[in-house]
């Protein structure tokens, strides 16, 4: 009875919509994993936020009335609405990626945030009852350890992805990173055996294991590279779910637990999907060293063949099928429009056009799927690779435009090379290749590339987007 | 031993919700198709931003000029990453509508 006189409406209220904010997390995940219901399920998620953010203003406190600051946290809610929403809005498609993995860093940072605010709060008799050992502490800890790691990481991919930093690789990297890791955790059994009555008495121990967790965070990232990115990119996403779960423990807020921990669990397992697209384990992607230098004993033998545009556009316009392998370099040059130009005048000669997407074409997974779909190019022409394959050798002309890495036969061929074994499109058995490139250079995982010396493959060099605006002119003057 | 044993009875609401959400996670995204790995972590991504709802407490209850100052940009960031997470998403998602 006691219990029950203590419960009031506001208390009620929250409680009811926290679970309604589950529920609809729940389901807006659900939906977002089929390709209909997708949207939708991303704004039925929104609305459980938003509900959740609604109800927490008005009811959190003990006796279910509105919280303290509203005034303050409005203005923060509208600066980081305006920011986000412009930012969000503004990007172009093919920086998707590191938009994504900045406001990942966003959310580890206000777990950290939360974290070191709390920690010199936490009740002295909290402490004289159960010790400093108590879960309390231990939530505040591991939600300021996980969410920096998070935020220094995503951060640096962020800027990896964008291009402004580069890779840093050392042989002892991983017992670098190891050791830091113990000394993290370290820090936290150190903080949780002290015999202390106030926490604010171990407050600075608070900023060095900050300071720690962030060079945890950027050594952690530092040495990965190449294809993995993506992958490193939904592992953060998934600490970050741990972190923002670890101020559930922390406020005993049931939506705060729930949508951290689905988020963790279900970003766990996206991780481990994308690495089982590229044939690679997670371990693998995190102590190995994918994109270092490769196998530099490949011997080149055979040489570079040009062809004139002229001669590409006869042998597109005379064939019967043809297959267009896109990759992040028809993104960057933002050639994925006129590329749909050229695929519309071949099919209108009755030339038949596919597109072969390789699982991990672009910088994450799907990105390439998106970028097409962003230039109207229907879902029907888009092949994922293993259904291609068997097609290709029927192929009269296979196009590769800027990818590099999803064609290297070294994938099938050269078990020494860090790509062995990572499903490819099996480009050489077409009849014909032609690779659009800006020049020699090597792909992103820096590997050399057998088939621009295959004896079927010619090569028309320069930027992807000039290229394929003066290929169209020569099919149409044809 | 007893410390453990006080400790999971404390909390066994919290860890039952964790283990549970765990499977749950598992079993909804165990049958996505590839191309919607993208969209489908950028959500996830917009979801964890759930970590908002603690700064607002944090902010709520915030007495000292410093842990206002931290409460305000945790809850900037925290907007920023709800806010830009599902906005992203609904844009890369729109590119797959269009087509239908």
């Amino acid at each position: 009875m006691d219990q029950l006189s203590q419960i009031n409406n506001g208390i009620s209220v929250l409680e009811i919509i926290y679970v309604i904010a589950s529920v609809l997390f729940i389901l807006g995940l659900k939906m977002l994993s089929h390709p209909l219901t997708a949207r939708r399920g991303n704004i039925l998620a929104a609305f459980g936020m938003l509900f959740a953010i609604i109800a927490t203003i008005l009811f959190h406190t003990k006796d279910g009335k509105p919280i303290g600051n509203i005034p303050w946290i409005l203005i923060a809610i509208a600066i980081g609405t305006v920011i986000g929403w412009v930012i969000a809005k503004k990007v172009k498609m093919t920086a998707m990626p590191q938009l994504v993995s900045f406001f990942n860093g966003m959310g580890g940072a206000a777990a950290a945030l939360i974290s070191m605010i709390e920690f010199p709060n936490v009740s002295p008799e909290l402490i004289a009852e159960q010790g400093i050992a108590n879960g309390h502490v231990l939530a505040i800890l591991l939600g300021l350890m996980i969410g920096t790691v998070s935020w220094a990481g995503s951060m640096i991919a962020y800027g990896k992805l964008d291009g402004w930093i580069g890779d840093m690789r050392i042989k002892a990297m991983k017992y670098i990173n190891l050791t830091i890791l113990f000394v993290l955790i370290g820090f936290i059994v150190f903080i949780m055996t002290r015999d202390v009555q106030t926490t604010s008495e171990l407050t600075p121990l608070i900023y060095i294991m900050f300071a720690v967790a962030v060079i945890y965070g950027v050594l952690f990232v530092m040495p990965i590279g190449g294809a993995d990115m993506p992958v490193v990119i939904s592992l953060l996403n998934s600490f970050t779910g741990v972190a923002a779960a670890m101020g559930g423990f922390l406020y005993n807020n049931q939506a705060m637990l729930t949508g951290g921990i689905l988020v963790g669990s279900a970003g766990t397992i996206l991780t481990v999907l994308m690495c089982r697209a590229m044939n690679r384990s997670l371990l693998n992607v995190i102590v190995g060293v994918f994109g270092g230098g490769g196998s530099a004993n490949v011997t080149v033998d055979g040489s570079v063949k040009e062809i004139s545009l002229t001669d590409a556009a006869v042998l597109l316009s005379y064939s019967k099928k043809v297959v267009i392998v896109p990759g992040y370099g028809l993104a960057v040059a933002q050639a994925q429009h006129i590329c749909h130009e050229l695929d519309k005048l071949l099919e209108e000669k009755g030339v038949e056009v596919k597109y072969a997407i390789h699982p991990v074409a672009g910088r994450m997974p799907g990105h390439m799927n998106v970028l097409l779909a962003e230039a109207d190019v229907p879902y029907e022409q888009l092949i994922e690779s293993d259904e291609i394959n068997p097609d290709l050798p029927n192929t009269d002309v296979l196009i590769v435009i800027g990818a590099n890495d999803v064609v290297n036969p070294a994938a099938e061929d050269d078990p020494s090379s860090p790509i062995y074994g990572m499903p490819i499109i099996k480009a050489r058995d077409a009849k014909n290749i032609i690779v659009m490139k800006r020049g020699m250079g090597k792909g992103y995982a820096a590997i050399e590339n057998m088939l621009f010396f295959n004896d079927k493959t010619r090569m028309l060099f320069g930027d992807a987007k000039s290229t394929l605006q003066n290929l169209v002119n020569e099919v149409k003057s044809l | 031993m007893e410390n453990t044993l006080g400790f999971f009875l404390q909390h066994r609401e919290a860890i039952f919700i964790v283990i549970l959400s765990i499977f749950l996670g598992i079993e909804v995204i165990s049958h996505v198709p590839a191309i919607l790995h993208t969209p489908l972590m950028s959500g996830a991504n917009a979801i964890h931003g759930v970590v908002i709802i603690g700064a607002i407490i944090v902010m709520g209850h915030a007495d000292t000029t410093g842990s206002m100052i931290l409460g305000f940009l945790a809850v900037v960031l925290g907007t920023l990453n709800v806010v830009g997470g599902f906005v992203v998403t609904d844009r890369m998602l729109e590119m797959f509508k269009k087509k239908k």
